[in-house]
């Protein structure tokens, strides 16, 4: 789809007849139909994906067919309803969360203006709580006594196919990155209702290709891109020789290798496209600088997860592989590469699903002895706080001079900060590798930093005005710092945040580099017996 | 016009109150018998909401962090916001119950030519939700008074305290004054706001309206209609009600009645509604959990031992050929090459 040029959208978002522009809708949300067409949606799962992870032990993705959103027929189960009405119930009994969020909402609004995708669609069915009443009307509906008496007097809608799509629009235009939850005196989460919604929506078969593809790939060759185990090496093996070609310095690194002390595993975007490349260069000259005795992994060579996106069930199976390699490996620890949802997996579901990781050391850092105890079960550390580790242990031999054509700020990724609270390690960082670094606006950054606008599987080009509208926020949050101190790059610990700001800042802001923050140690690290060239960009620099 | 109904469906409330208790004989309905079944299905459904939701395990520990995390010994933890101890927890739920302090943090947000978006701070609901909630509840306290005999110190503290400005006789309580400004506060946000008003359910204006209704009964009572009301009957009639002996009196005055099958109304409406708020607030996961699943095992009661990760073997028996010709370490070798010769 062509995406409206600049001049548009900017009009658009500020003129536009909307809800956050102050136009009132006439009808009311309930009489609104979704209707697809193209540019509104990110394409349908491809049948043979869902074949795939369907015919997966412990995995349960049915109806696998070839559909279309725009389609009148969505080739539903004949019992849909059902199945749908009995996975609500399933979940119900399952998650307290689940059921205290849809019975709580008193409706403040105190979420609405909140959310990235409302700031820039003006949907009003993208207000954190409106999205949230797409299921809790059905709820009533099912569940409730007032809903069982009162009807639509009491908010409760039937299921039917109309509510269904729905859900399938509106679950797939939130990135699930808790900013709502942060605003909401009952701590309501939206993620959490986003993700029953694509649960429920998977179980009558109705999924998108981007997220269940690279998830299909990830299960079988080990990472989303579908890199099979030579090419995972070949792709690793060419940053170093960049960083031979140039720093002179050899890198020693391993694949697989038995009794390695650490396993280190990041996003495989990493290892595979600008500008997470020169990120994935900063790993190794790190580890290189320190002697780190550690291994890359071709097995578990994804550290992002999108299980995460879809259901329980594949989010553990995917996680698995993590623990799995460590074990077979025999390490004492892993090490995490910078990414936002894989930390939010690691941090808050990993040691859950497939702990307890009773065969790993809690993690010690060998160059300082400094031991993570916040780590101290799930034996898994994030590379931000191992780097800060080191900084402050003066482990690292750093010139800030040679990041001098950067001034940078930094954008905190949503799950380090609003699920796990990874805020001043990488802030800690930024002040030891580069001289210049400032703060976007305050209600911007840190646990009410705004979403990239396509995290959760939604990074398509299908969908680039959406992604465009809502990663807004965002976008002008980093003009506002280009334009009152000249910023020029955006720094941030995620890697579909790499992929997906890069896109971001080359229609809003174009000229603003992104990078991840390891990408600025690397750049600043004096290495034994370097032989370096001018490196205007650092390890961009062609030379 | 979603409020409409909330104020015909209270108005149809106040004439059954009304023109029921006038009837004779039914004086014991609307002062007895009304009243228990109230406080038994409030009382009762209240506990079986929270079984319920407590007979929903927390699968997961899902805390939202708003702050820094422990982590570093030199990076200073955001205790408060991102407790790992349960005492930073209780802080945490502490401040968020008396206080409300999430919606301190509020925000409006607003997209200007540019385009440019802004986001100043927006206290007012916090204001007055917070001034909403506790009129309500001193109104609550003071009302106890009714209920026990003889008066004991503290609640007549708390009734010198809300009546300090000595305005009128019988004198002014601020709660009653502070309760009506928040009422209209929330009443008229939802009207004005857009986006709050697009939101709005009857479910919203129903219970805004009823309070409404059980404060202006209230305050007629005490101050404009005292004389039509017997301060002492009610009062026997309370005490009775406490002690399973009510008895109601001849002439109680038909607002009081009113003022008393609304907030039957209240009770009885409470657990089935959102306004089970108060207790959910206690209970929801992203703000009572501490951010340590990292530190310590969080247990999942259904976590499925089955799902097991694609397996390492399935994977090098897949492209054992290629990690063998590239050097990638194996578990199992390559099958002696065939003797082509």
């Amino acid at each position: 789809m062509a995406v409206p040029k600049l001049e548009q959208l900017s009009k658009s978002v500020v003129q536009g007849p909307s809800l956050s522009t102050g136009a009132v809708p006439t009808k009311d949300w309930t009489d609104v139909p979704a209707i697809f067409k193209p540019g509104n949606y990110a394409y349908q799962a491809k049948q043979e994906k869902v074949e795939y992870l369907n015919s997966q032990e412990g995995l349960n993705f049915p109806n696998a067919r070839e559909w279309s959103p725009e389609d009148d027929d969505w080739k539903l189960p004949e019992n849909w309803q059902d199945i749908i009405l009995k996975g609500l119930r399933e979940r119900l009994d399952k998650f307290r969360s689940l059921k205290i969020f849809m019975d709580c909402c008193v409706r403040c609004g105190a979420c609405a203006d909140k959310c990235h995708f409302f700031l820039g669609t003006g949907d009003p069915k993208n207000m954190p709580v409106l999205r949230a009443e797409l299921l809790r009307s059905v709820y009533r509906n099912d569940f409730t006594l007032a809903g069982k008496l009162l009807g639509k007097m009491a908010g409760a809608r039937e299921m039917t196919v109309g509510v269904l799509k729905e859900w399938f629009m509106y679950s797939y235009q939130c990135t699930e990155c808790r900013r709502c939850s942060v605003f909401c005196p009952y701590g309501i989460d939206t993620a959490e209702v986003t993700m029953m919604l694509r649960e429920l929506l998977h179980l009558v078969g109705v999924g998108i290709n981007w997220i269940l593809e690279p998830a299909s790939n990830s299960n079988r060759t080990g990472n989303h891109m579908g890199l099979q185990p030579h090419t995972f090496k070949d792709n690793v093996d060419f940053l170093a020789e960049d960083i031979e070609n140039l720093t002179g310095v050899k890198i020693n690194h391993s694949f697989n290798r038995k009794g390695a002390e650490v396993l280190f595993i990041t996003p495989s975007a990493d290892v595979f496209a600008e500008p997470g490349l020169y990120t994935a260069m900063g790993y190794l000259l790190l580890f290189e600088h320190i002697g780190l005795d550690y291994t890359w992994s071709t097995y578990a060579s994804e550290g992002g997860n999108f299980g995460l996106f879809t259901n329980n069930e594949l989010m553990k199976k995917l996680n698995g592989k993590m623990y799995a390699e460590a074990k077979r490996l025999g390490v004492k620890y892993i090490i995490g590469g910078e990414c936002g949802h894989m930390w939010r997996v690691i941090h808050q579901y990993m040691d859950t699903m497939n702990g307890p990781a009773d065969f790993l050391e809690v993690p010690k850092s060998s160059i300082t002895g400094t031991t993570f105890n916040n780590a101290a079960s799930t034996k898994m550390v994030h590379i931000s706080e191992f780097t800060a580790d080191l900084i402050k242990n003066h482990k690292l031999k750093l010139d800030k001079s040679r990041n001098a054509h950067v001034k940078a700020t930094y954008h905190d990724s949503c799950n380090p900060a609003r699920a796990m609270g990874l805020m001043d390690e990488p802030r800690y960082i930024l002040d030891h590798v580069v001289d210049n670094w400032v703060e976007m606006p305050e209600n911007t950054i840190r646990e009410q930093t705004f979403c990239c606008g396509s995290g959760t599987g939604l990074n398509t080009d299908e969908i680039m005005e959406l992604r465009m509208r809502a990663g807004l926020p965002r976008a002008n949050a980093v003009k506002h710092v280009i334009d009152k101190h000249d910023v020029n790059t955006l720094s941030c610990v995620c890697a579909i945040d790499r992929a997906t700001l890069t896109s971001l800042m080359n229609y809003w802001n174009p000229g603003c580099n992104v990078c991840g923050v390891s990408e600025l140690v690397g750049n600043a690290l004096v290495m034994d017996g370097e032989n370096r060239q001018e490196l205007d960009e650092g390890l961009r620099t062609l030379v | 016009m979603k409020y409409a109904f909330s104020f015909l469906a209270v108005i149809a409330l106040i004439l059954i109150a009304g023109l029921g208790s006038q009837i004779p004989g039914m004086q014991y309905l609307f002062g007895v018998a009304i009243p228990y079944l109230a406080i038994m299905l409030f009382v009762g459904g209240f506990v079986y909401r929270i079984i319920q939701w407590a007979k929903s395990p927390v699968p997961f520990s899902i805390p939202t962090t708003c702050g820094q995390g422990a982590s570093l010994d030199f990076i200073k933890q955001d205790k408060l916001d991102c407790p790992t101890k349960i005492s930073e927890v209780v802080g945490r739920m502490f401040l968020e119950i008396f206080l409300f302090r999430t919606l301190f943090r509020n925000t409006k947000s607003e997209i200007h030519n540019g385009p440019k978006v802004t986001h100043e701070s927006s206290k007012w609901l916090w204001l007055f939700g917070l001034l909403f909630h506790y009129s309500f509840l001193v109104i609550i306290i003071r009302h106890m008074r009714l209920f026990v005999d003889p008066i004991p110190f503290w609640l007549s503290a708390i009734e010198g305290v809300d009546s300090m400005l000595q305005i009128g006789a019988p004198t002014l309580y601020l709660s009653s004054v502070v309760l009506l400004l928040g009422i209209l506060f929330l009443f008229g946000r939802r009207l004005i706001n857009v986006q709050v008003r697009y939101i709005s359910l009857n479910n919203d204006y129903f219970p805004l309206v009823l309070i409404f209704a059980i404060a202006v009964t209230g305050i007629l009572m005490r101050y404009f209609l005292r004389t039509d009301i017997d301060i002492v009957t009610i009062k026997s009639l309370a005490l009775g009600l406490v002690t399973f002996s009510p008895v109601i009196g001849a002439q109680i005055g038909t607002i009081f009645y009113i003022h008393l099958f609304l907030v039957c109304t209240l009770l009885a409406y409470f657990p089935f509604s959102k306004l089970m708020h108060m207790g959910g607030v206690f209970m929801s996961p992203t703000r009572n959990m501490a951010n340590d699943s990292r530190a310590k095992r969080h247990i999942n009661p259904w976590n499925d031992p089955t799902i097991k990760p694609h397996s390492y073997a399935g994977y090098e028996d897949e492209f054992r050929e290629f990690m063998v010709d590239a050097g990638i370490p194996v578990d199992k070798e390559l099958p002696a090459a065939k003797d082509e010769a």
